[in-house]
């Protein structure tokens, strides 16, 4: 069963940089992502995957191609409109968290409602409940400055949460934090994708988080270079490949399947190694 | 959120708030004791001005102010009289004179010669003494903050006018001119007689029109009447006394000059500050703007922070220049703050620091929300 789709890019393409600088980051990237799934965005340094989310995102525009969230077309808005656009659609949880640390956790995620034009009173309970949702109840009042690296993520995930957005992008949530609260933040991420019904794209270079997503989608070089459902993943959701190049397997060095590959032996590995770890970390 | 958000980046980074402050505290005293000063100074030039009644005023042709004024023709009371709508007509008396102290120093002082038996013009904050003993001969009123300049410091000291002796009478306080010289009231009868003047000349006549009668018309017919003299409205002498003393001379452009002076002080050390605060937080304000915030509320926490800015170095500043006019109440440098003032001075601080904030908001404007996803 195909999960609906929140987000849909098309032959995104992307220059930056000028002169002998210049560099072709996207080379016509088409992309979806489903609603109630945990989508990895995985790729070396350089290969694309931030530019990708931040394009995804809203956050830059793309030189070529279409983007698509909860059936809107974005090309072409203007730069207060795709703002309208993230602050009703899009909750972000960014690598070094960006709380302010002014603020409480309490009031870090209420801020997201108050540019909203949230009622304060209103912005307060919501953000109670959301710092609830991630087990920061004995947090609120605390500031950035007091919490751990994991805190402050669940904090992000919560402001990212709060304001219910269609789809939540991660940047690279796992990579200041330990083994323990990396494992903490991605099992948060899952259950607010299957259990919040949210869509989530994170990306990562850090393979242990592959035990918790539903799809795996490959970047290199600027190109999509394949996607995956670890074994462990039973939302039974159908990636949209359709301009894909799937990963290579055995006996097939350009294989042209637009649906997800089943996981290499070494994919089952990392899928019931990591489904252990989901387990551990949700225990 | 916002007024929050405006505080706590103001009290999280202190020593830039401190160094803001200090900013907005040395500019906003320095223009506020600069407006005093004005004040101070336009109180001495009206002094006397302040404290007459009248719709309409001759004077010399050109006479610059109350205290630069030639004696007039002398037809000009009579003729006044028989303009339609004056009720009535005073004369008043207002020229240099030569003060000789008791010890023989020689000191020029302004005399100012007053009808003892009407309530035109009379000396005003009396300490000692009687208005009414003017009436005396050869009798003065001068204030203490001239008593070692005059020679005389209490009641029944005696000094010479033009080589006559005359005896004092009274004494007030607070009485300042502009000029530094020091005022002495005496009747127009012993000024007449000090000064030689013939008693159908003045330097001043006042007009009282009519109740209910229009004074530009009274004012053009008088002029009319009286080709070699100016008539002029109360206001219209006050600031030609306040023009020619402040500007003819310089002494208000200067403090006009010094208040400019600050603000600028201030602009520049709170933009300063303000761009280096928005400089430092700009990866929360990229937040901000990648979690969908509008520009305008961006600005808003800047605005926020100048207007916050603006409030607490007001309090303090305010307060220092208030000393600072008490400190000098006594002294010939007088500063004036009224409340109005006061008001006037918040609303240009709240606008200066607004107006520092332009380069803050313009940096803030420019923000790549994308940065947050490359830190």
């Amino acid at each position: 069963m195909t999960r609906p789709s929140v987000l849909t890019a098309r032959g995104i393409r992307k220059t930056l940089g000028e002169g002998a600088g210049r560099v072709e980051a996207l080379k016509g990237v088409s992309l979806t992502v489903h609603d109630r799934e945990l989508t990895l965005l995985m790729g070396p340094s350089g290969s694309g995957k931030t530019t990708l989310l931040s394009i995804l995102g809203c956050l830059l525009s793309a030189d070529e191609g279409t983007l698509e969230l909860d059936g809107e077309v974005l090309n072409g808005k203007s730069s207060e409109q795709l703002a309208r656009v993230r602050r009703d659609h899009i909750g972000y949880v960014f690598q070094s968290y960006n709380l302010f640390p002014t603020l409480s956790a309490v009031e870090n995620t209420a801020l997201c409602l108050d540019v909203r034009g949230v009622g304060q009173a209103e912005a307060l309970r919501r953000s109670q409940e959301a710092l609830d949702a991630v087990g920061l109840t004995h947090r609120m009042n605390a500031y950035p400055r007091t919490m751990s690296g994991g805190e402050k993520q669940r904090v992000a995930i919560a402001r990212a949460l709060v304001g219910e957005p269609s789809i939540i992008l991660a940047d690279e949530p796992t990579s200041a934090l330990d083994a323990e609260n990396g494992r903490a933040v991605m099992q948060l991420l899952s259950d607010v994708a299957r259990d919040r019904g949210r869509a989530v794209l994170a990306v990562t270079h850090d393979h242990r988080t592959e035990a918790f997503a539903d799809r795996i989608v490959e970047i290199e070089d600027g190109m999509i270079n394949g996607s995956r459902r670890p074994a462990h993943s039973e939302t039974g959701a159908t990636a949209d490949l359709s301009n894909v190049t799937p990963l290579p397997t055995a006996g097939s060095k350009n294989p042209t399947s637009s649906e997800p590959r089943s996981p290499s032996p070494k994919n089952r590995r990392t899928g019931s190694s990591g489904k252990r770890r989901a387990s551990k970390a949700k225990r | 959120m916002v007024f929050t958000l405006a505080l706590r980046n103001l009290i999280h980074d202190r020593v830039r708030f401190l160094v803001t402050l200090v900013g907005v505290v040395f500019s906003i005293v320095l223009v506020s004791i600069q407006f005093g000063l004005y004040k101070g100074t336009e109180a001495k030039i009206l002094a006397v001005l302040d404290n007459t009644r009248a719709d309409l005023w001759v004077t010399a042709k050109e006479a610059p102010a109350f205290d630069d004024a030639a004696l007039l023709d002398g037809r000009e009371e009579y003729a006044a009289l028989a303009v339609d709508g004056v009720d009535r007509v005073e004369t008043l008396l207002a020229m240099f004179g030569r003060w000789k102290r008791p010890n023989g120093g020689i000191t020029t002082t302004l005399l100012v010669g007053i009808h003892t038996d009407r309530d035109v013009v009379t000396p005003w904050n009396m300490v000692a003494g009687n208005v009414a003993d003017l009436k005396l001969p050869d009798s003065v009123i001068v204030d203490r903050a001239y008593a070692d300049k005059l020679g005389v410091s209490s009641l029944g000291a005696t000094a010479e006018i033009r080589d006559q002796s005359v005896r004092v009478v009274g004494l007030t306080e607070g009485i300042r001119s502009f000029t530094t010289l020091p005022i002495v009231f005496t009747s127009n009868d012993t000024m007449r007689a000090l000064m030689g003047i013939p008693g159908d000349r003045a330097t001043f006549v006042q007009i009282h029109v009519k109740p209910g009668a229009d004074v530009s018309a009274v004012q053009s017919a008088l002029a009319t009447k009286l080709p070699n003299a100016d008539v002029l409205t109360d206001a219209q002498f006050r600031n030609r006394s306040v023009n020619h003393w402040m500007f003819g001379t310089g002494a208000g452009a200067a403090l006009i000059m010094g208040a400019v002076l600050g603000l600028i002080v201030g602009m520049v050390i709170v933009a300063q500050t303000l761009y280096a605060s928005a400089n430092d937080h700009i990866n929360e304000f990229a937040t901000l703007r990648a979690l969908g915030s509008s520009s305008g509320y961006i600005h808003k926490v800047i605005l926020w922070q100048a207007v916050l800015s603006a409030g607490i170095g007001f309090a303090i500043a305010i307060g220092m220049a208030y000393a600072v006019a008490a400190l000098l109440a006594d002294t010939s440098l007088q500063v004036l703050i009224s409340a109005h003032m006061a008001a006037l001075i918040f609303g240009i601080t709240v606008v200066m620091c607004v107006v520092s904030a332009i380069s803050a908001i313009v940096k803030v404007t420019r923000i790549d929300p994308a940065m947050v996803f490359n830190r």
